[in-house]
C-alpha cells in the first residue's frame, strides 16, 4: 500500500533565463517518508527542491512550468502567499548558514517574525527543537554565545533546530553534510531517520551511500530529468533503467 | 651552470621583493609623517590660545578676545543636523537600490550619477543651497538651509558606502531568514541591516568629517562672521569653526592675534572631528562583537 502524497509535482519545466534546468518532471512525495534526490552535479536535484520552497523566486529571469502541490495547495498559484508557503516547507542548506546572533536568537527567529512576543513560550519551543535536534546537551549552558562560535557540524543542527521551531510540515534538505566530517554526518543522518516519524523529508545527495542510509524512496536524476523513482532497496539492487545501473555502478557521474 | 641561472633568479626575485617592500614602507612613513607633522604643528600653535574662556565665551573686541563658543556651537548644529538629513534619506536609497530596484538600465544610470554626484566640488553644492534653500525655500541664511546643503553633500558619500555594506551581506543569511517564513523587509531589517551596520557606519564616520570641516557650502547658506550670542532657533544663522578660521585670516585689522587664534580654532575642529567620529567607532565596535565574525 502507497502512503499519502504529500506534495505532488506534475509536468514541471524550469528555465534559467533560457538554459531549460528541468524537464518533464513527475514526482510525488509521500508524507512521513524520506525521499532522496540522487544524480550528478548540475541534474537539477538542487533547482527541483528549491521550487518546493519558492526559493528559486530569488532568482532573476527565471521561469515555471507545470504544477506542485503541497496537500491540495498549489504553490505557483498567484494567490499562494509565498510567506506561509515557507512557514510550512523548511529548508536546511549545503553550508550552515546560522546568522550571526546567539544560538537562542537564531532558534527564536522563526517565532518572533511570525509576531509571537510570549517568552516563556518562546523559551519552550527553543528548547525542545534543540532536543529534537540532538543539540540540547551540548550547547544547554552557552544558549546565549554567538552561534558562529559552533563547530560546523553543531552550525548544521543549529540549522535544523531552527528549521523545527516553526513547526513545519516538509523538510527539504540540500545536500546538508557536504561541508561536514563523518561523525557529524552521521549525527545528521540519524536525526533524519528520527525527524521523518513527524515530517516528510526531502533530501538532496551527492552520496549514494547516504541516500541508501536515509531514504525511503530514491528519485534520479540525469540533466534536468528525472530517470527512475522507487522504493529505495528496489532502485539501489534492482534498476529498472540502464543509466541507474551505470550511475550507481559508478560508470559515470 | 643551469644551477647558477637558477639560483641568481631567485636571488633577483629576493631583491625585488626587498625594494618592493621598502619602497612600500616609505610610503606609509611619508604619510605618517604627514599625518604627525599636521596634528604637531596645529597643536603647537593652537594649544596656547585655548583655555576655559576661549570655549565657553563668546567673541569680544573685533574676534582678538573672548571665545569661540557660539562657533563650536554652531558647527556642531551643522553637523547634527546634516546627519539627521542625510543618514536616513542614504541609507533608505541604498537599501532602495540594493533590494528592491529591478537590474534595469535606469537604475544603472541612477548608480552611476550617485557615484558622480561625489565629485562635484564643494562650492557648488554651496551655491544650489544658497538657490534653492536659501531662496527657493525661503529658509534664508540658517541653520537648516546650512544643514541641507551639507547634508545633501554627504548623500552620495554615505549611499554608496551602505550600498556597499549591504552588497557584503551573505546571501546565504538572506536565504536562511526567507526559507523560515520572514517578508522581504522583516529579512532586510532584522537581518541585512544589523549585519551591513559596521560598514554603514564607516561611511558614515568617513562623511562625518568631511561635513564638519566644510566651508564652502555653508559660506552662503548659514555661516556668519560674527554674532554675539547663540543660535536660537534652526532659522538663526550661525558662526561655524570652518567659516571663523576663514574668516580670522582673511578680514579684520589684527592679524597677528587672529591668526593665533584660527590655530586654536583649527585645534578645536580637528578634536570635534576625533570626537564625533569616536563615537561613531565606539557603536561600530559595539556592533562588530555582536555580530562578532
Amino acid at each position: 500500500m502507497e502512503p499519502e502524497v504529500k506534495i505532488r509535482a506534475r509536468d514541471v519545466n524550469f528555465y534559467y533565463g533560457k538554459k531549460p534546468a528541468l524537464k518533464n518532471i513527475d514526482l510525488d512525495i509521500y508524507s512521513q517518508h524520506v525521499t532522496a534526490l540522487i544524480g550528478p552535479s548540475g541534474c537539477g536535484k538542487s533547482t527541483f527542491i528549491r521550487l518546493i520552497n519558492r526559493m528559486n523566486d530569488l532568482i532573476p529571469g527565471a521561469r515555471v512550468e507545470g504544477k506542485i502541490t503541497l496537500d491540495e495547495m498549489d504553490i505557483y498559484d498567484p494567490e499562494t502567499d509565498v510567506v506561509d508557503l515557507r512557514r510550512r516547507v523548511g529548508m536546511v542548506f549545503q553550508k550552515p548558514n546560522p546568522f550571526p546572533k546567539s544560538i537562542f536568537e537564531n532558534l527564536a527567529y522563526g517565532l518572533v517574525i511570525n509576531g509571537i512576543r510570549d517568552k516563556d513560550f518562546i523559551e519552550e519551543r527553543v528548547i525542545d527543537s534543540l532536543k529534537k535536534a540532538a543539540l540540547y546537551e551540548e550547547i544547554k549552558d552557552r544558549l546565549h554565545d554567538n552561534a558562529l562560535m559552533l563547530s560546523g557540524g553543531q552550525q548544521q543542527r543549529l540549522c535544523i533546530a531552527r528549521c523545527l521551531v516553526i513547526e513545519p510540515e516538509v523538510i527539504l534538505f540540500d545536500e546538508p553534510c557536504a561541508s561536514l566530517d563523518p561523525i557529524s554526518t552521521k549525527k545528521i543522518e540519524e536525526l533524519i531517520l528520527e525527524l521523518k516519524q513527524e515530517y516528510s523529508i526531502i533530501i538532496v545527495t551527492h552520496n549514494m551511500q547516504q541516500a541508501a542510509r536515509v531514504s525511503d524512496y530514491t528519485a534520479f536524476m540525469y540533466i534536468g530529468e528525472l530517470i527512475e523513482f522507487g522504493r529505495t532497496q528496489k532502485l539501489f539492487t534492482v534498476p529498472k533503467e540502464k543509466m541507474t545501473e551505470e550511475y550507481l555502478s559508478g560508470k559515470f557521474g | 651552470m643551469v644551477q647558477t641561472m637558477a639560483f641568481s633568479r631567485t636571488n633577483s626575485k629576493r631583491l625585488g621583493q626587498t625594494i618592493g617592500f621598502v619602497l612600500i614602507s616609505l610610503c606609509i612613513v611619508l604619510a605618517l609623517i604627514f599625518l604627525g607633522s599636521i596634528i604637531y604643528f596645529i597643536t603647537v600653535r593652537g594649544i596656547h590660545v585655548i583655555s576655559w574662556e576661549f570655549l565657553t565665551q563668546v567673541p569680544r573686541r573685533a574676534m582678538t578676545q573672548g571665545g569661540v563658543a557660539p562657533a563650536i556651537v554652531g558647527t556642531f548644529y551643522l553637523t547634527l543636523g546634516a546627519l539627521l538629513f542625510s543618514v536616513p534619506l542614504g541609507l533608505a536609497c541604498a537599501i532602495y537600490i540594493c533590494e528592491y530596484s529591478p537590474a534595469t538600465y535606469a537604475v544603472n544610470i541612477i548608480r552611476l550619477s550617485i557615484n558622480n554626484l561625489a565629485g562635484v566640488p564643494s562650492v557648488v553644492f554651496g551655491l544650489f543651497g544658497f538657490a534653492v534653500f536659501v531662496k527657493f525655500f525661503g529658509f534664508g541664511v540658517s541653520i537648516l538651509s546650512g544643514s541641507l546643503t551639507l547634508g545633501i553633500m554627504a548623500l552620495p558619500g554615505i549611499i554608496s558606502a551602505s550600498q556597499e555594506a549591504i552588497l557584503a551581506v551573505p546571501q546565504s543569511y538572506k536565504e536562511a531568514s526567507l526559507a523560515l517564513g520572514a517578508t522581504h523587509w522583516q529579512t532586510i531589517k532584522k537581518v541585512v541591516l544589523p549585519s551591513a551596520l559596521p560598514g554603514i557606519l564607516t561611511g558614515i564616520i568617513l562623511n562625518v568629517g568631511r561635513v564638519t570641516g566644510e566651508t564652502a557650502p555653508i559660506l552662503f547658506t548659514a555661516a556668519t562672521f560674527y554674532t554675539r550670542g547663540y543660535p536660537d532657533s534652526i532659522l538663526s544663522e550661525v558662526m561655524a569653526l570652518p567659516y571663523h578660521i576663514y574668516a580670522l585670516m582673511t578680514e579684520g585689522t589684527r592679524p597677528e592675534q587672529q591668526t593665533m587664534i584660527a590655530y586654536g580654532c583649527s585645534l578645536i575642529l580637528l578634536c570635534l572631528v576625533l570626537l564625533i567620529s569616536a563615537v561613531a567607532i565606539y557603536f561600530r565596535q559595539k556592533q562588530r562583537r555582536m555580530y562578532g565574525t
